[in-house]
């Protein structure tokens, strides 16, 4: 963990300027990234446009995103995945590049609220979609009831994995308010913990499940 | 990882986005539960692709007399959650909701498991104990093709240049008829070590093998030993036999025939008890 660049990545390399949410504190400028003039023609409005299908890319292209309900424009490669996006454009950094593959959920987001590995999604192919990090529904003033419930259970170890359980087990939640143990171990199951916390991670849903019941936490 | 440069289209008609599929180095991109680690990992390295994960036209499950149509496009959640699917076609809706995780169910779509043909994937088990047919397209032509010959290889299917599926068209399963999908999983990727479908019914059998060899097959071997005895651990013994077994770091080749021979009786015994 010491190391935090990636040099295969060329998005890394230039000065974007990043919003609110710096956690690496490297870069000190704020504001969230305006690029240059969109042509419209990627606009989520334009989905149904003739426009559409002209073809973009191999460089950047302009598009705008809705992060936490609040439109995002930014230019990116067409091959700059949502994980990438986030994390080295946008410094919201909760969700994690881990395997890189799809299979270990340390990058999960919400889309349309759904969850999803945000390592496995195109960027430019998200516009017109609502996407939910874990910085928009859990914050250090206000943690979401999940987030109380990882802490009250010790559920995590090194907590690499902890933002991606988080979020994936929110939407859990969304779609299964009262679930049973083994729904929270099946319905976790993108999830991976190296540490192997497990057994605190769903004790710590079910508690979220039941306090979320009670109306404590938005 | 970070893939290759491309060229990026999200067409928003399926005409359209088949004349760019016309183009020599377009490659179709629908959910990327696939794609996107194939092209990471320099698999795959299209110079263009095409996304027909936005197009409505190929997101639809829908009823048409004896059979289900369900577009290309539709997410597995769609067909995990859909009660059409659930009353008329239960072993699709068992099936699907073992794949992977919910992150991938939430994005991958029926077509694009199908177009990967991943040996290891669970879809392929169904479709080959269902006989699914595929309607495929490309610009100017159109065909249907049965599950036993859409499945080629390891990776590879009947799909030309060019050609995407639209849409796969399954039975409506008829009353009496019992159905069960049985997996070997492996953990860490949710993928099938082997996974074994079954219909039964007082008329026929179907077994449906993924995971063993390099393509899902219809067991037909079994399937007729279980016709005429009903036996479910003499049908599971012959399940694998002349299968040219996978072998991993996760089950060697012996230890998946095993495997095989084990979830076919599991599916055998339990499609049986629901034949109600």
């Amino acid at each position: 963990m010491s190391s935090r660049k990636e040099p295969d990545n060329p998005q890394q390399d230039e000065a974007t300027p990043k919003n609110k949410f710096s956690r690496r504190g490297f870069l000190s400028s704020v504001g969230i990234t305006s690029g240059a003039l969109t042509t419209g023609l990627l606009e989520p409005e334009a989905e149904a446009a003739p426009v559409a299908a002209k073809v973009v890319g191999p460089g950047e292209v302009p598009i705008t995103l809705q992060i936490n309900g609040k439109p995002v424009k930014i230019s990116v490669e067409p091959r700059a995945t949502l994980c990438d996006t986030l994390r080295n454009r946008l410094e919201l950094t909760a969700a994690k590049r881990v395997c890189d593959r799809g299979t270990c959920g340390a990058c999960s987001v919400i889309v349309d609220g759904k969850a999803m590995y945000s390592c496995t999604l195109l960027a430019i192919d998200l516009q017109g979609r609502q996407i939910t990090t874990l910085e928009g529904i859990s914050t250090e003033k206000k943690l979401h009831a999940v987030s109380k419930a990882f802490v009250n259970n010790d559920a995590q170890q090194c907590g690499y994995c902890t933002p991606g359980f988080v979020i994936a087990s929110k939407a859990f939640l969304d779609r299964n308010p009262n679930p049973t143990f083994e729904e929270v171990k099946h319905g976790l199951g993108g999830n991976l913990c190296r540490c192997g916390t497990y057994v605190g991670i769903r004790k710590a849903v079910l508690e979220a499940a039941k306090e979320l019941k009670g109306g404590s936490n938005a | 990882m970070i893939s290759q440069q491309f060229e990026y289209s999200a067409p928003a008609t399926l005409q359209e986005a088949l004349d760019l599929l016309a183009n020599e180095g377009a490659k179709p991109l629908a959910g990327g539960m696939s794609l996107i680690p194939m092209m990471k990992l320099r698999l795959a390295a299209p110079e263009q692709l095409i996304d027909i994960g936005r197009l409505r036209e190929l997101n639809y499950i829908r009823r048409e007399g004896e059979q289900m149509h369900i577009g290309a496009g539709t997410t597995h959640w769609d067909v995990e959650s859909s009660p059409i699917v659930r009353a008329h076609c239960p072993l699709l809706s068992e099936t699907v909701s073992n794949i992977g995780d919910i992150q991938v169910r939430n994005r991958g779509t029926i077509g694009g498991s199908a177009a990967h043909a991943d040996p290891s994937a669970d879809y392929p088990a169904a479709f080959c104990a269902l006989e699914a047919q595929f309607k495929l397209v490309k610009k100017g032509g159109e065909r249907v093709v049965g599950a036993s010959d859409f499945f080629v290889d390891m990776l590879t299917t009947a799909l030309e240049s060019g050609e995407i599926i639209a849409e796969v068209i399954v039975p409506v399963e008829q009353r009496g008829t019992g159905v069960s999908y049985q997996k070997c999983v492996q953990p860490a990727s949710g993928f099938a070590i082997v996974g074994v479908a079954v219909r039964v019914s007082s008329e026929f059998v179907r077994i449906g093998v993924t995971g063993l060899g390099a393509k899902a097959y219809r067991a037909t071997n079994a399937e007729e030993i279980y016709t005429s005895t009903h036996d479910a651990a003499k049908a599971a013994a012959v399940v694998a036999d002349g299968a040219d077994s996978n072998s991993d770091i996760h089950a060697s080749a012996s230890y998946r025939k095993h495997l095989a021979r084990i979830y076919t009786q599991r599916a055998l015994k339990e499609a049986a008890s629901r034949m109600g």
